[in-house]
């Protein structure tokens, strides 16, 4: 375990170091990256300055939900890339090499690349939900913290649940499926705004089945210290962040019966 | 002219080769739209104050923008981009054809034929389905045909100014994701322009953008009457003419100093 875990945070290193050595390009994919994401942002503000109102949302409250999902969605965005990429491998069949390493494949695959210039869509996230924790009169607690970071985090292991999954398809379909972005960058969209505005079918569809309300939503409700539309019990709202974790878990598995399923194509 | 032709039809059915990728395509795009819908629908219902468009009219818009997602300038031809990369583009200047017109007469291609892939099932999904609704009248529609040509058009040649930058900075991903960003913003793409605050509306609409969502989608749904089309067609032939003017000097400059890349 201690061993799996430096030899990933060596190759980690090697990644970083390999990126650096273009500097220049990668300081205009961040920036680039910064902008691409923040005009989802810029549109938000744009709706709530011609309509005034979000069904009693306030445009700082909804930077919280924003900003929550996108610094967590960052940082698997940027630690999945091996899995992103992984339709390709299976393609070319560069996945016999993996399977002859004594690792698991999991482990060689999410220590591919650390992709640096995430750090785009991760800093705008983060300027918007500082600024919407700053403009709102929130009393803050030790708990309060501790569930936002614990949210996070449950929101960064989701995601990279659900791009394990969308690479394990590749095992069946040798290609690895845009469908899978509805619920990636589509998720992400999703639930920059709060969850009780949307009909009820789409609401029950990211609590239970893909369960980013319990990363976001649910959470961000305590620490705004606001009822939920939706009547969901308090001590749900605290311990929601779980079940990012669980995803995950849930997800390696899946990923083990595929690699178990897997042919290679032979070339 | 028959070579062009030629071009653009070989283009256009290798594009129709890529239909499982266009299905799983029209899937996440149904998807993004219902959440936009969602959206609108919520803050429609937050405000009685008068809008600039109903919401019945940013429904059809919303799906125009999924079907019509391809057409914008935001995809660049990554077959030109790696042969700049890697130096073929050399190849390039040998064909007897005019390199300008072969890179735009590419990129028509590509893009109406992505379209169509994806605008017919969309059309069809959301027509019958989820809230799309036809043209108010006969003429609209005809104002509507008209102003997606000059769209077509125009999107193209900012396309091709995308492309060239490669020619001066090789690593073009950044520039290519700035200038989709632009187009997305200042098209009416991720907002309709009405909607945006009315300090605004003076400068967005003299920029080329607009042409290329704003303009048709709206004649479509008939927030701009069929009447405005002519003086906002020939704005949409001015910008693209200038466009490819530029276009055209740019890579004549870029060929002068053009130091092929590898061996």
């Amino acid at each position: 375990m201690l061993n799996a875990l430096s030899l990933y945070l060596h190759y980690l290193r090697v990644s970083v170091r390999s990126q650096m050595q273009y500097r220049a390009s990668f300081i205009m994919l961040s920036i680039s990256q910064l902008m691409a994401t923040g005009i989802e942002f810029l549109s938000i503000t744009i709706l709530f300055a011609r309509f005034g109102t979000f069904e009693g949302w306030t445009l700082p409250e909804v930077a919280l939900f924003y900003g929550m999902v996108n610094v967590g969605f960052s940082f698997s965005d940027a630690a999945a890339r091996g899995f992103d990429l992984f339709g390709n491998m299976v393609k070319s069949g560069d996945f016999d090499r993996l399977l002859l390493r004594p690792r698991s494949t999991a482990l060689q695959l999410a220590s591919q690349e650390l992709t640096l210039r995430r750090v785009g869509r991760f800093s705008q996230g983060l300027a918007v939900l500082i600024w919407g924790a700053a403009t709102l009169p929130i009393r803050w607690t030790a708990a309060k913290v501790v569930l936002m970071i614990a949210s996070i985090l449950g929101g960064t292991c989701l995601f990279y649940g659900l791009i394990v999954l969308q690479a394990t398809l590749a095992f069946w379909t040798t290609e690895s499926l845009e469908i899978v972005n509805s619920v990636t960058y589509g998720g992400v969209q999703t639930v920059q705004y709060p969850l009780a505005v949307y009909q009820r079918w789409f609401q029950r569809f990211f609590i239970y089945i893909i369960p980013l309300a319990c990363v976001n939503y649910f959470p961000v409700l305590v620490i705004l210290g606001r009822d939920d539309p939706l009547g969901s019990p308090m001590l749900l709202r605290w311990v929601a962040p779980v079940a990012g974790l669980l995803f995950l878990v849930g997800a390696l598995q899946v990923w083990k019966l595929g690699v178990r399923h897997y042919t290679s194509t032979g070339s | 002219m028959k070579a062009y032709r030629a071009i653009i039809s070989a283009r256009f059915r290798m594009f129709l080769q890529y239909r499982a990728a266009a299905i799983a395509g029209v899937g996440t795009q149904l998807f993004f739209g219902l959440v936009l819908i969602m959206i609108y629908e919520a803050f429609y219902r937050s405000s009685s104050a008068p809008k600039p468009m109903s919401y019945p009219q940013v429904v059809t818009y919303v799906w125009l923008g999924q079907a019509f997602l391809a057409m914008l300038p935001w995809y660049t031809d990554y077959e030109i981009y790696g042969l700049i990369r890697t130096g073929a583009v050399a190849y390039e200047l040998l064909r007897p054809v005019d390199l300008y017109a072969f890179w735009y007469c590419r990129i028509l291609a590509s893009r109406s034929a992505s379209t169509l892939l994806r605008a017919v099932p969309i059309f069809l999904i959301a027509g019958l389905f989820l809230g799309l609704r036809p043209p108010p009248t006969l003429a609209s529609a005809a104002a509507w045909a008209l102003a997606m040509l000059g769209a077509l058009l125009l999107g193209c040649s900012i396309s091709v100014l995308t492309m060239l930058s490669l020619l001066w900075t090789t690593s073009g991903l950044g520039i290519t994701q700035l200038v989709s960003t632009v187009v997305l913003v200042l098209s009416g793409m991720s907002v309709p322009l009405p909607l945006f605050p009315d300090w605004a509306r003076p400068i967005l609409d003299v920029l080329p953008f607009r042409g290329l969502v704003d303009v048709p989608f709206r004649l479509y749904n008939g927030s701009l009457p069929p009447e405005e089309v002519l003086p906002l067609f020939l704005q949409q032939l001015a910008w693209t003419a200038g466009l490819v003017l530029l276009g055209r000097w740019l890579l004549g400059r870029g060929m002068r100093r053009l130091v092929v890349q590898g061996g």
